[in-house]
């Protein structure tokens, strides 16, 4: 399968002195976790059969500084950011995409007062441009018809009011779209913000992620789909825990577009 | 002689507005603790604001029986402020219903009044039971016992005494209009009133003034005490709704603020002509504190926020970490916040004007560590908030004192800050490592 991707790296660019259409800014998760890395395939497989000529930084990448701001280490995240707005400004970077909504927020709020000025998407953003140039076919295939429901992630959904694209997105795959009641500027977080994913949580009676599976399984869909890295290994991690792997499964919105036309 | 209920009523009309202003300068001048942030910007946008969610109401509405409860009282309150201006000329010119004159408009206006008192009473009640009898979790939270439940019903108390005496005074004039008593000329129409005037019906007409004029007199200085109330309750939304939307954030909820003395520090990291080892110059202001811990440390927004929250709840009851049962509730964070203010308030009052150390402090004294690390930055309550209110900017910003001036990040979050700082990522994972998924 390796060989089927093509990850060509900014650095490859430069040598040949070409710029990239978009940067894809991969993101820790997307990098180093197993079940992110498989939306980070499914996503440069739809870059690459759309023949989008897009990039990665690659071993020049680094924590965008979300958890650590987050988390109140205003200090670790600035210098995060200067260091990262560094290496793209040196490469004249000007349009990014990223699978993962911190990264997306990050780059796009907060790193303009501290010279970081890029157009940034989230990808499902993205795919919605290629879907409507005319350059990424989306069909239904195995999800047609099938009950599924959009989990919101806050950093793209009230973080940035972007509720739509995904959905679109799920809409073009013909599937029969199902809303939780809490959804929207409503949705519930799955528990993993604000550096929580990298703590224990505080002592409570549940755990939010529970709480937000519950409500996924409760609709009767298949699959609870996301566009965010950690929302899809806290529903993951929801959906074991109510023993419901049989009948529920989580995934990205660029994994289930790939996988429906068979990538 | 003839002139002691004019003056009478203009000493209780001083009295009232005056006191009213002093706590107002006291607001003030609490929200002037706070470092300044200077708003010019997004003008049309801010008013836009103003004129949708502060007086359209239009996230109250979210939640349509509230919102509909609430939007007839307001509709109330600000249309029967008509009816107090009639009452203050008259009182001081010692005229009966000057406006009168206005004929077939002025029965339009008081039988309007009279409908919306009587829908305020309606709506009052029903509040009454959402609070006190249905169990409505968002009520009975831990910090809503006490005093802020109390002061939840004082209010709607006020409110029932206030539209029953307006009533009260309707109905006795309309009798005394009726019998065609000397000064009471007829004026107004009074759809509600009229239909208990029939109770009066066997009184004289001298105890029939004596009601009316109690009803009166008692009418306007219950809505001067109101309006002292508002001070100490939790009701200065009524006022300071407006300036807290109009300084309410203005770019996306995920925008976190940059921390500007962190951004100080880091371009002189970054410098490298920079002498990290140099002396400060003599005349350099001490090093600025890093985060919140006392409401100093807040910005005057965050302030404003305290004194506008009206411990709705909707905050606390749309928070994924208070819905599943950890300690943290937005409404605190702001209830705690005030509370600390009118603390430091009265300090400097008893310290003629100067703020004398207390040994206390927002962080711990108030809100808890164990609050702060339950949020998930979700912004959830910011959305939910009807006034613009930000508790999410207060979290950020003390946990940026408890890890930056403190060092007292829980320790899984310091082993993530080191791995983010040595490998670039929030895992142990070599950032060499960073492109091996496309060779897997």
């Amino acid at each position: 399968m390796s060989d089927l991707l093509k990850v060509p790296t900014m650095a490859d660019f430069m040598a040949q002195g070409k710029q990239p259409e978009v940067l894809f800014w991969v993101g820790c998760a997307g990098s180093f976790d197993d079940r992110a890395k498989k939306i980070t395939k499914a996503f440069v497989k739809l870059l690459n059969n759309a023949g989008v000529e897009f990039a990665v930084l690659g071993t020049e990448e680094s924590c965008t500084g979300d958890p650590a701001k987050r988390a109140g280490n205003e200090f670790l995240f600035q210098m995060q950011a200067v260091t990262n707005i560094e290496v793209l400004n040196a490469y004249k970077v000007q349009k990014i995409v990223t699978a993962c909504p911190h990264c997306f927020n990050t780059i796009n709020n907060e790193y303009p007062q501290l010279g970081g000025n890029f157009e940034v998407m989230h990808h499902t953003q993205f795919l919605k441009t290629l879907l409507n140039d005319g350059r990424l076919k989306v069909e239904g295939g195995k999800f047609k018809g099938k009950k599924i429901t959009f989990h919101d992630p806050c950093y793209l959904g009230r973080a940035n009011g972007e509720y739509e694209a995904p959905r679109d997105l799920l809409r073009k795959l013909e599937v029969e779209l199902v809303e939780m009641k809490r959804c929207k500027t409503n949705g519930l977080c799955c528990g993993a913000g604000g550096a929580q994913m990298f703590k224990e949580p505080e002592p409570g009676n549940k755990d939010i992620n529970v709480e937000r599976t519950e409500e996924a399984v409760d609709t009767g869909a298949s699959i609870v789909a996301t566009g965010c890295p950690f929302c899809n290994t806290m529903m993951t991690d929801g959906v074991k825990h109510k023993e419901k792997e049989d009948q529920v499964q989580v995934m990205d919105v660029a994994e289930m577009i790939a996988n429906a036309s068979e990538l | 002689m003839q002139y002691l209920p004019n003056i009478l009523f203009f000493l209780l009309l001083v009295a009232g507005v005056g006191y009213f202003t002093k706590n107002i300068r006291t607001v003030v001048r609490n929200i002037k603790l706070g470092i300044p942030v200077a708003i010019s910007d997004h003008k049309k946008e801010r008013y836009g604001n103003v004129a949708r969610i502060a007086l359209g109401q239009s996230k109250l509405l979210k939640r349509p029986i509230s919102g509909a409860l609430h939007a007839i009282v307001y509709l109330g309150f600000i249309i029967i402020n008509i009816e107090v201006l009639e009452i203050i000329i008259d009182g001081l010119l010692g005229t009966h219903r000057i406006f009168a004159f206005l004929g077939g408009f002025y029965d339009f206006l008081i039988a309007t009044f009279e409908i919306l008192a009587l829908l305020v009473l309606v709506s009052v009640v029903l509040f009454w039971t959402r609070r006190n009898v249905l169990k409505i979790k968002r009520f009975l939270s831990p910090e809503m016992k006490g005093w802020p439940k109390q002061d939840g019903n004082i209010i709607l108390y006020f409110e029932v005494v206030l539209m029953g005496l307006f009533l009260l005074m309707n109905s006795s004039d309309y009798a005394l209009q009726q019998m065609g008593a000397a000064h009471y000329t007829q004026a107004g129409s009074y759809p509600v009133s009229s239909l208990f005037a029939g109770i009066f019906d066997t009184m004289s007409q001298s105890s029939l003034i004596v009601i009316e004029r109690t009803a009166w007199w008692l009418h306007i200085t219950g809505i001067l005490i109101f309006l002292n109330y508002l001070y100490f309750s939790k009701h200065l939304h009524i006022l300071l709704a407006f300036p807290n939307v109009y300084f309410g954030s203005v770019t996306q909820k995920g925008q976190f603020k940059n921390n500007q003395a962190v951004t100080a520090e880091v371009k002189m990291m970054m410098d490298p002509s920079a002498d990290p080892f140099a002396a400060p110059a003599p005349d350099a202001p001490p090093p600025p504190k890093f985060g919140a811990s006392d409401v100093m440390d807040l910005t005057q927004v965050q302030l404003l926020n305290a004194y506008t929250c009206t411990e709705c709840g909707r905050c606390t009851s749309e928070c994924p970490a208070n819905q599943t049962g950890k300690k943290l509730s937005p409404r605190k964070i702001m209830m705690d916040t005030r509370d600390r203010l009118q603390e430091v308030s009265k300090n400097i009052d008893a310290n003629a004007g100067v703020f004398v150390p207390d040994g206390k402090q927002l962080l711990k004294d108030y809100i808890s560590t164990e609050e702060l690390w339950a949020c998930t930055t979700c912004n959830a309550c910011v959305e939910a908030c009807p006034l613009s209110i930000d508790p999410l900017s207060i979290i950020m910003d003390m946990r940026q004192y408890l890890v930056m001036e403190q060092s007292a990040a829980p320790s899984e979050l310091n082993g993530t800050m080191t791995n983010i700082e040595n490998n670039g990522a929030p895992w142990p994972f070599n950032q060499m490592d960073r492109l091996n998924w496309a060779k897997e």
